[in-house]
């Protein structure tokens, strides 16, 4: 059994309202060093799979047909099989 | 006509309401646990929060039994119409391209706007004349329509883009607030024509647009 991380950012070239918003409010706490704050999702899943390449595979096909939508956003996956530290 | 009915719609009623009692034609609620749009011959996919909203606007709804009909239905020419979430499930279905994102200023925001006809000659605006100004209530969180350069050349060369906003609301891209698109059989809007369509309610902007609808299909 292998758990996927999988963190799901609007992509670089597409402005986040959010993240913008967030960052005016760090700054305006004082904290001037903080700057592209973008905000995002985080999923997390269990894929039972014979070894880390499938379930890398299946976390990817998941991503693409739905957990994100490419038009918009990237996703990045990380795979830790179950007992293993991260 | 067929108002399909998803968890979470909202506006289905409005539709069915326009469509059955003002403009009288034959009009059916469509469940999305139903395999097939049975004899419809024009589906719209209401306004609402289907699924609440998870994961992101229409991206739940796109797998419901019914849409893969209804998708089926499309590519074969059948006319479809999405409003508000209806046109972010047909973006997430992929029948039209780009994607709605979260509005520029953060906010839901729940008023009548100004749009502009870009192109009449479609089934869907062919009672209005070019540039005209109609005003038809928007209320979304999620109607900044984005996509990417090559799409929008694209939406504009081959004259996709239906309406457009006078005063950008929400900071969609071209300030695009409807397109069609390249068969001309589908058009997806976030503003509600169903909402301007009832003389009870002060505004029958929308109505040329849903009576258009009607009258290309069921003549």
């Amino acid at each position: 059994m292998f758990t996927a991380k999988i963190i799901i950012t609007l992509r670089k070239t597409i402005l986040d309202p959010q993240g913008k918003a967030v960052e005016h409010s760090l700054q305006s706490l004082g904290y001037n060093n903080i700057t592209d704050t973008r905000i995002g999702k985080y999923i997390e899943l269990k894929i039972d799979a014979e070894n880390k390449i499938e379930a890398q595979n299946t976390a990817d096909k998941a991503c693409t047909k739905l957990l994100a939508n490419s038009v918009m956003e990237d996703y990045q996956i990380e795979i830790i099989k179950d007992g293993e530290q991260n | 006509m067929g108002v399909v009915v998803f968890p979470g719609s909202n506006c289905d009623h409005d539709a069915y309401h326009v469509y059955k009692e003002i403009i009288g034609t034959d009009t059916k609620f469509l469940w999305h646990k139903e395999g097939s749009i049975g004899d419809r011959n024009i589906i719209i996919l209401p306004g609402g929060f289907s699924y609440g909203d998870y994961l992101r606007c229409g991206a739940i709804s796109r797998f419901s039994g019914i849409m893969k009909d209804v998708v089926r239905f499309a590519n074969k020419g059948g006319v479809v119409i999405g409003i508000c979430n209806g046109f972010q499930i047909l973006c997430e279905t992929g029948l039209l391209p780009g994607a709605l994102i979260r509005n520029e200023n953060l906010k839901f925001i729940c008023k009548t706007v100004s749009l502009t006809v870009e192109n009449n000659k479609t089934i869907f605006t062919g009672y209005y004349d070019i540039k005209e100004i109609i005003n038809i209530p928007i209320a979304h969180g999620e109607g900044n329509y984005f996509c990417d350069d090559n799409t929008l050349s694209g939406l504009i060369a081959n004259n996709q883009i239906v309406f457009t906003y006078n005063d950008n609301p929400n900071g969609s891209i071209k300030d695009i607030a409807g397109i069609q698109n390249v068969k001309r059989n589908v058009l997806g809007m976030m503003p509600h024509p169903e909402r301007a369509s009832d003389v009870t309610l002060g505004n029958t902007d929308g109505l040329k647009l849903l009576r258009s609808v009607a009258d290309s299909v069921c003549i």
